[in-house]
């Protein structure tokens, strides 16, 4: 991070430039997402069994399978149904449930606003939580205020998430009442699932933010921040935290996506009706339509957002754009 | 000729048990390495001696009506579950599936990334920008749900669940492998090993990846951790080792049923869990402060 402290907040912003970094990276993302989905469309078709006597019954003769399997878009080789099925998605169509019969891009976007309520309020939890720990542990580095932070942090890096949800609904829901134990009554019923989510992901970010404080204090210019008088307590917050903030919001884009990952688990745990559910649900039921179009989808908004925070980084720090303009 | 060989072969192993040496003395100084590697000592031998101290058949999965949801006490300190089975009993011969899983599925990962990310880096040009790019996609798919969708494609079984998790954690692995490659493939003595006619995958085994060895130790330690921590969220989910076998994830899944009333069953395998992960973190940190000194603070 050397230089960081001069350039890095100075939103240098020249616009042709930056429009031709977006650019590229959207152009980039095209063969990210078409192999995504292909991998998943694979996976999802080694699925041992024919869906097609899954929804015709036991009594369905020959013809009417055919004509089921070309209905369901099951007939061809899996090339040939992997570009159909690019073909439908292009058109905002992710095919039919087989157990609801619903169609799975309105079953999806039913469940996504949940999820991502769950999602963020997870990640503010988490911020809340890991930045004041992380600097507290920077600021006092090796005293007993970072060693405790640091055994908080392996903690909870080392529980597994659900677990941790488990126990908080036994206390805070089963034996304090404070919380209901699941479904989604209102805010209420988010708490639970968005600490439960928040805190796995405050356990990592407390390290980054304390090891991205420990660069950026023994950077010079804090040196002349306080030789010029500035007081302690101001360094810290103003000058320090807003260059250490940088690798910070990297990380929390990276982590978007175990975001989502854990929230699928919270999510069966407290009963809360988001994608996670939708999928391992799905799954159960072996309705690969659901299964596929949804982790198509997820990843698809792990990996724009992921695009989003890279591009905020660029415009924040003019290095990395620089990398893409050469 | 046969002296002179010899002796090499000794210097070249005086000079790998120094590095070596000096890394164990690094981390015998770290007090969370040595009791993460004690931790993980008692671990692996409860594993290793569970076969000899219960009957599967009988103390495992055998069901005891009569002794059914038995509150922790000095017979059974943790209890028993809705079958009458001894919990404390079931956790430690579980080591043996949330260890077995976790290593081999780090294995497959770190064989398979390995092989890739040197290939890669080493290779360069297209084959470099297509196997990075699958890694990217493989990447944003969240590693949860990756496993998943593996596990629910292959059907639910032991080996399956180890498949799945390797699957979904072998970009890492490529990563480290590749960027370690590209750090020492200009340098003169694999020039030199090359200009004496040595082949590819010589130079690539013998004089590049030993330069990334600790950041792979390293790596390994910490992501058999994650490993078992993927396991038995599948297992939690129904989508792991099969019933009735001990694994600490499915444990966790039937304790949830009878959470309301019998907490116990939820408290001890999720334990077992965390104590397992915390002794490969600790392990692992220590490990990374040990041999790669430019990290430490």
């Amino acid at each position: 991070m050397q230089g960081a402290g001069s350039c890095a907040l100075h939103l240098l912003f020249d616009g042709a430039n930056m429009y031709k970094y977006i650019i590229k990276r959207l152009l980039m993302l095209i063969p990210v997402l078409l192999g995504v989905a292909f991998v998943i469309f694979a996976i999802m078709n080694v699925a041992e069994g024919d869906p097609v006597y899954q929804v015709a019954g036991p009594d369905a003769t020959e013809e009417q399978l055919e004509a089921l399997r070309e209905e369901m878009g099951l007939n061809g080789s899996l090339i040939q149904r992997y570009f159909r099925y690019i073909g439908n998605l292009l058109k905002g169509d992710l095919g039919t449930s087989y157990i609801s019969k619903m169609d799975v891009m309105k079953l999806y976007f039913q469940r996504l606003p949940n999820t991502l309520k769950l999602a963020s309020l997870a990640m503010l939890v988490a911020v809340l939580i890991s930045v004041p720990l992380g600097i507290i542990a920077a600021v006092n580095q090796n005293s007993w205020k970072d060693t405790l932070a640091m055994i908080l942090a392996l903690i909870g890096l080392s529980m597994p998430n659900f677990w941790l949800g488990l126990l908080l609904m036994l206390l805070f829901a089963l034996k304090l009442g404070w919380f209901p134990s699941g479904g989604s009554e209102g805010f209420i019923s988010v708490v639970l699932p968005a600490v439960t989510v928040g805190v796995g992901l405050a356990a990592l970010l407390t390290r980054t933010t304390r090891s991205s404080m420990l660069d950026v204090l023994r950077q010079d210019y804090l040196r002349t921040a306080r030789a010029k008088g500035v007081t302690e307590r101001k360094v810290i917050y103003y000058h320090a935290l807003r260059n250490a903030l940088i690798p910070i919001i990297t990380i929390f884009g990276v982590q978007f996506s175990n975001v989502l990952g854990g929230s699928v688990l919270a999510e069966t745990v407290f009963a809360w009706p988001g994608v996670g559910r939708l999928v391992v649900d799905a799954i159960d039921q072996r309705d690969i339509p659901t299964v596929t179009g949804a982790l198509i989808m997820t990843t698809m908004l792990v990996t724009v957002v992921n695009l989003i925070v890279d591009i905020v980084y660029a415009y924040v720090d003019p290095r990395i754009k620089a990398q893409y303009t050469k | 000729m046969k002296q002179e060989k010899l002796e090499t072969r000794a210097s070249r192993l005086y000079k790998k048990r120094s590095t070596m040496e000096m890394a164990w003395r690094q981390l015998r100084r770290n007090k969370g390495a040595i009791i993460g590697l004690v931790l993980l000592v008692i671990i692996i031998g409860a594993a290793l001696i569970a076969p000899l101290l219960f009957d599967y058949s009988t103390d495992v999965i055998g069901m005891n009506v009569r002794q059914r949801m038995k509150w922790p006490s000095l017979e059974h300190i943790c209890g028993t579950d809705e079958l009458g089975r001894d919990i404390f009993t079931r956790i430690v011969y579980g080591a043996r599936y949330s260890l077995a899983v976790g290593v081999v599925a780090v294995a497959i990962a770190l064989v398979v990334g390995i092989a890739l990310g040197a290939a890669a880096g080493y290779i360069g040009g297209l084959f470099e920008n297509v196997v990075m790019r699958i890694c990217d996609i493989f990447s944003s798919i969240p590693s949860v749900l990756m496993a998943i969708a593996v596990v629910s494609a292959l059907g639910k079984s032991t080996l399956n669940l180890m498949l799945a998790v390797g699957i979904a954690s072998t970009a890492p692995f490529v990563r480290v492998a590749r960027a370690a490659v590209l750090v020492v493939r200009g340098e003169e003595y694999v020039e030199a090993a090359r200009a004496i006619g040595q082949p590819d995958w010589k130079i690539i085994l013998v004089h590049i990846l030993p330069n990334c060895i600790s950041q792979i130790i390293v790596q390994a330690t910490l992501r058999v951790g994650s490993a078992i921590i993927s396991a038995a969220q599948l297992s939690f989910l129904g989508l792991g080792v099969p019933a009735p076998a001990p694994e600490w994830g499915s444990m966790l899944a039937s304790g949830r049923l009878y959470i309301r009333d019998y907490s116990y069953m939820t408290l001890f395998p999720g334990i077992a869990i965390m104590i397992t992960v915390l002794s490969l973190n600790l392990l692992g940190d220590g490990l990374r402060d040990a041999l790669d000194p430019k990290l430490k603070r």
